[in-house]
Order: structure tokens, then sequence, then C-alpha cells
């Protein structure tokens, strides 16, 4: 086991808050280790935003342990808030200044800002410093809202879906950033929808289902999708129609055949077409037709974990009951 | 755009640490002490913000300031001659009046919806990230509400010089009560203003919610009728808000003294208008700091 678990910036025991009689967070248990990114999936309602205002000080909680950089958030210290920086997912608004005059006067509340000019130049603002905000895109707006959260400079970062409705060069951008911060060794805490993100950038992460987390881990493995079988499928069609499954297939393999699809499920995929393809070709089939080998990939495993997969009615698991926002 | 420096943390190991933006080597941080300081900028960050939102916002700017100088121009159109009663002139009352509706409108209703504004807009939800010290919002906005009474009032003496010929007020002894009245009127405002925040639902009904408080505070305090002129119980009723003795305070200023007739009390009652606005600003800091809110479900 780790050890200095009570060092991780982010720790978090049975965790739970409650919006009248609905349970918006049911005991979650999370840490986040020093320097890491780590994200936290989850579909709409499931309590990530919850989670990451609690932390960040800007919600109450209803029962639970919260440790962020040793700090319970509901105490509110100044020098706590200097260390941790906030991008909230709604936009803010900034009448009236213009880009920089913004960012400037958020510098001014910290012990040791970054440079402003440096700031807008890692947001991708430098060259609308000078701009209103009220002209800024949306996208651009949502940029605004980064560059308030990190000019602190913090040790700790929450980023609240920072990338939603950005457009695929600004996400890129937004990701730079954020390994900005990593490798300056900010430990980052994000919460995102996007699954690729998540992968691009996250070391581990937790996915949160109607207020509890479901799985934590590597990215690699979250889901145990680095132990989830592969599947070898294809078309048991023409010549191979009606053959009997050759006898050579891994001991794992178990078939499932639906008419003249066949899916083999197995941890050696390999070995499987090794037995399969001398079988078609003694039945006179060069090509196994429709062949596919898959292993889970990250999206599978989250959304069998949220519970959409099989399930009769696909929306049913991402309306879970919790309101993310509700008051 | 970005920084040459990252290196990709995986796999457990910690990169090494880039240059810093300042071209220094990042020194890994050590536990900070207590924060202390910083709140003198931070005073100067939000008053700056505050004022240039105030100057560069031309249509509130020029409503704001106008809005006295309106009622002070439809006043002296439609009431001519003397305030019944008295051999003064109805306009020099008015102006007395009109200065503190200026002040509670800019102080009370501005104040309080622009709080709402920002509560809406995530204003409010990003300085409490970050470790400003507390009352440098406030004082912010208190600068914001001086500087606009200060303009509004010279404005409005002004005008009531130069076109209605009123006179100045003519001791130094007025011009120490103008002084006192307005920065007690003006503080008992703006922390009520803060207060009375907490009841508006959005930014959407500020305007709702604001409103009515201010209109009637207006018609009962002897703003827009001849405070002697209104029954008893209403002018009871006002003895209770600070509008009421911010406006008797500014009579004493430009009005003469033989006025003091038709004051309810006889006299222009200055140490008991001090007390009762020194009251209400007591009353308001108390209520401010009691329902203030930097987070919950109103501030998004």
């Amino acid at each position: 086991m780790r050890k200095n678990v009570g060092r991780d910036p982010v720790v978090v025991r049975g965790l739970t808050r409650n919006y009248g009689k609905t349970a918006a967070l049911r005991g979650v248990d999370l840490e986040v280790r020093r320097g890491e990114v780590f994200a936290l999936l989850g579909p709409n309602g499931a309590g990530k935003t919850t989670t990451v205002e609690i932390l960040c000080g800007a919600r109450g909680r209803t029962a639970g342990d919260v440790r962020v950089l040793g700090c319970d958030p509901a105490e509110d210290r100044r020098a706590w808030r200097a260390r941790i920086g906030v991008v909230p997912q709604t936009t803010g608004a900034f009448p009236d200044l213009t880009v920089r005059e913004v960012v400037r006067s958020f510098a001014a509340m910290y012990p040791a800002p970054l440079p402003v000019d440096r700031v807008l130049d890692m947001v991708g603002l430098a060259a609308r410093r000078d701009t209103l905000t009220s002209t800024l895109s949306g996208g651009q707006q949502r940029r605004l809202d980064v560059a308030v959260g990190v000019v602190g400079d913090p040790e700790l970062l929450f980023l609240d879906e920072p990338t939603t409705g950005l457009d695929p060069a600004a996400r890129r951008e937004a990701w730079e950033l954020v390994r900005f911060f990593a490798a300056r060794g900010t430990t980052t805490l994000l919460t995102t929808h996007y699954l690729d993100e998540a992968e691009e950038l996250a070391e581990r992460a937790a996915v949160i289902v109607a207020g509890q987390v479901v799985a934590c881990g590597g990215l690699a493995d979250l889901g145990g999708r680095g132990h989830r079988p592969a599947t070898v499928a294809f078309r048991a069609s023409g010549a191979l129609a009606g053959r009997a499954m050759p006898a050579g297939l891994p001991g794992d393999a178990r078939v499932d055949r639906d008419g003249d699809s066949v899916v083999v499920h197995t941890d050696t995929p390999t070995a499987a077409l090794a037995a399969l393809l001398p079988w078609a070709a003694a039945a006179g089939a060069l090509e196994l037709p429709e062949l596919r080998v898959h292993r889970a990939t990250l999206e599978e495993a989250y959304l069998d974990l949220i519970g959409v997969r099989n399930a009769a009615h696909p929306g049913d698991g991402t309306d879970t009951d919790g309101k993310e926002r509700a008051a | 755009m970005m920084p040459a420096s990252t290196t990709r943390p995986r796999g457990g190991g910690r990169p090494e640490r880039p240059k810093g933006p300042d071209g220094r080597t990042a020194a890994p941080r050590t536990e900070p002490a207590p924060l202390r300081g910083g709140l003198w900028r931070a005073c100067a960050a939000r008053s700056s913000v505050e004022l240039k939102g105030f100057f560069r916002n031309k249509q509130s700017l020029v409503f704001t300031l106008s809005f006295p100088l309106l009622l002070l121009v439809v006043f002296g159109a439609i009431f001519k001659g003397k305030a019944a009663g008295t051999d003064t002139d109805l306009r020099q009352m008015f102006m007395a009046g009109t200065i503190a509706a200026g002040v509670m409108s800019t102080a009370f209703s501005g104040l309080a919806i622009s709080v709402a504004i920002e509560r809406d807009t995530g204003l409010v939800r990003r300085l409490a990230g970050t470790p400003m010290p507390k009352s440098a919002y406030f004082v912010g906005k208190l600068v914001r509400v001086v500087v606009t009474t200060v303009l509004e009032t010279a404005l409005l003496m002004t005008v009531a010089i130069g076109v209605f010929g009123l006179p100045l007020p003519a001791t130094g002894g007025r011009w120490f009560v103008l002084g006192w009245d307005l920065t007690l009127g003006t503080a008992a405002c703006t922390l009520l203003g803060f207060a009375y925040s907490a009841l508006i639902p959005n930014a959407r009904s500020a305007a709702a919610v604001v409103t009515p408080v201010f209109m009637v505070m207006q018609f009962i305090s002897g703003i827009f009728f001849p405070f002697h002129e209104l029954p008893p119980w209403m002018q009871e009723i006002a003895a209770f808000f600070p509008l009421k003795w911010m406006a008797q305070g500014l009579r004493s200023v430009f009005l003469p003294d033989s006025f003091t007739a038709v004051e309810p009390a006889g006299t222009w009652e200055l140490g008991r208008t001090a007390l009762v606005l020194a009251l209400w600003t007591g009353a308001g800091l108390v209520l401010t700091a009691a329902t203030f809110r930097w987070r919950g479900p109103r501030v998004r």
C-alpha cells in the first residue's frame, strides 16, 4: 500500500451532500495524489460539480471528511485560497473591462501571481488583450475563465468542464495548458464529459454515478478494462454456415452464436485466430467475413460503469436523480 | 501560443521542473505562512474595476447622473412659488430632497441591483474563489458610490444655482452639515443596499424587488411632496427610515432657518439626524455581515 495518503493534496472520505431529501452525493471517497492530473467522469447530474464545489469551498457538505491541501475547505482561509485555482463550470461575464484588466484585477488578489501577459499568452488571448470582454466569442470567454482561475499560480487546480463549448483547436490548447501546469508540479482535478480528454490528460480517474464512486483507478485499467476479455467477431456465412467451431480454440474461449454472427470471447485472441484461420481455410473460406478483433475501450468500460449499455432504454442511466445544481 | 515546456508526467515519474514564466526555475513551494496584507492592493484593484465600470458604461453613467437632475427640473417646472406656510422657494426645498433621492438611488437601489447581477454573472463566485480579503469587494462598491454621490451633488448644485438662481449654503457650518449628512446618509444607504441584496432572488427580478422600496421611501420621506404637508402617520413611519433624515439634514443646509416653523419638530433636529443615520449605518453593517452570501444557490 502507498504511504503518506494523509499528505495527498485531496483526501475525501464518506462525502455526503443532501439537497432536501435528495442525496446528491452518497459517501464519496477520493484521493488525488500530488502532481497528478485526476479526472472525474460521470453523466450529467451524477455529482461531479457538487464534488468539485465542495472541494474548493464553494459549497457546504452534509457529512464526511474533506482535506484539501491539509485544510478543511469549509474554513475558507485566505492562505489556503492563495494555493488553489478554480475554474467553475459556468462562464463568467466581466462587463466594461478589457481582457487584460480582468485578469490583472484577479492577479492583484494573489501573493505571487503569474505575469498577466504570460497567462493571456497561455490561454490564447494575447491578441485580444485590449478588447472589451463583451465582444469575446463564447470560446474566448471560456479561455478568460481559465486565465482568471490560473493567474494565482495554483498548487492545486480545479477545472470543472474546462473545454465544454470549445472548438477542437481550442480544446487542444486547453490541454496544453493543463500539461503546462502538470509539468510545473501543479495537481489538477478536472471534470469532463469527454473520455478522450481524460485519456489524453489524466493519470487516474474516478467515475461517479448517482452520487457514488463506481470506479477509481489508473486510466489504463478503469472499470477493469485491462482484465476484460477481447472479442473476435466474424460472420459464419457461405461455406462456414452451420459448421461446428474448431476444437483448437483457447481454453477460456466462450462462443456466442446468433444466426450467422459469431463472437468469441477470450483473453488470448491471437491463439483464437490461430485456430480459426485453418478451420475456415479447410472449409474453403480464405477470408473470415467481417472479421473484427476488439479490446475494450475506455468508452465501453465507462458506459458499462454508468449502466447505459445493455439497458432497455439507453437514456435511463444518464438521468440520475440528484440534480447537480439543485438549490 | 504555449510555453515549450511540457514533458508528460505519466507512470508516476515526476517531470523536471520547467523554467517558470519569469525565467527562474520554479522553486519547490514551501508551506505558506498565514496570508497577511494585500488588503490595500485588493481594495485598489476592486475600486479601479468599479470606477471603470461606472465611467465606461455611458448609458448607466448618463442615467445615474441625470435621474436626480430630471427630478429637479420637473419639480422646478411644476411647482412655482413658495412652500406652504413659508416664504421659501419650493424649488430650493426640492433640491434638498433630490440630492437625498440621488444618494439613495445610487447607494441603495443601484448597489443592490449590481450585487444581484454580479451574483448571476459569476463575479461573486470567482472573487470568493480568490484569497481576496472579503472587505475589498465592499470597499470597491463604496468607492463607486462615493464618487457618484459627489459628482451627482455637484451637478445638482451647479444646475440649481446656475439655472434656478438658488443660493449656495451660507455659512461654513452649513457646508459642514452637508459633509456629514451626505457621508452618513451614503454609508447607511450603501450598507443597507448590501443587506437588502440578500432579498433579491436573481438579476432579472432585481429592479422589481428594489424599486418599490425606493419609490415608497421617496413618497413618504418628503422627496416628491413637501414633508410638512404629509399626513402625520406617514411622517411617523418615514421617521423610522434614513431617507427622511438625510433629506431633513439637507434642508437645514439649503433652506433658511425660518423654514423650521413647518418642520414637524420645529427645529432641524441635527443631533437626532446624525444619530438615526449612524444607527442605520451600524444596523446595515450588522445585517450585511449576517446575510451576505459568497456561495449558495443564488451565487452562480
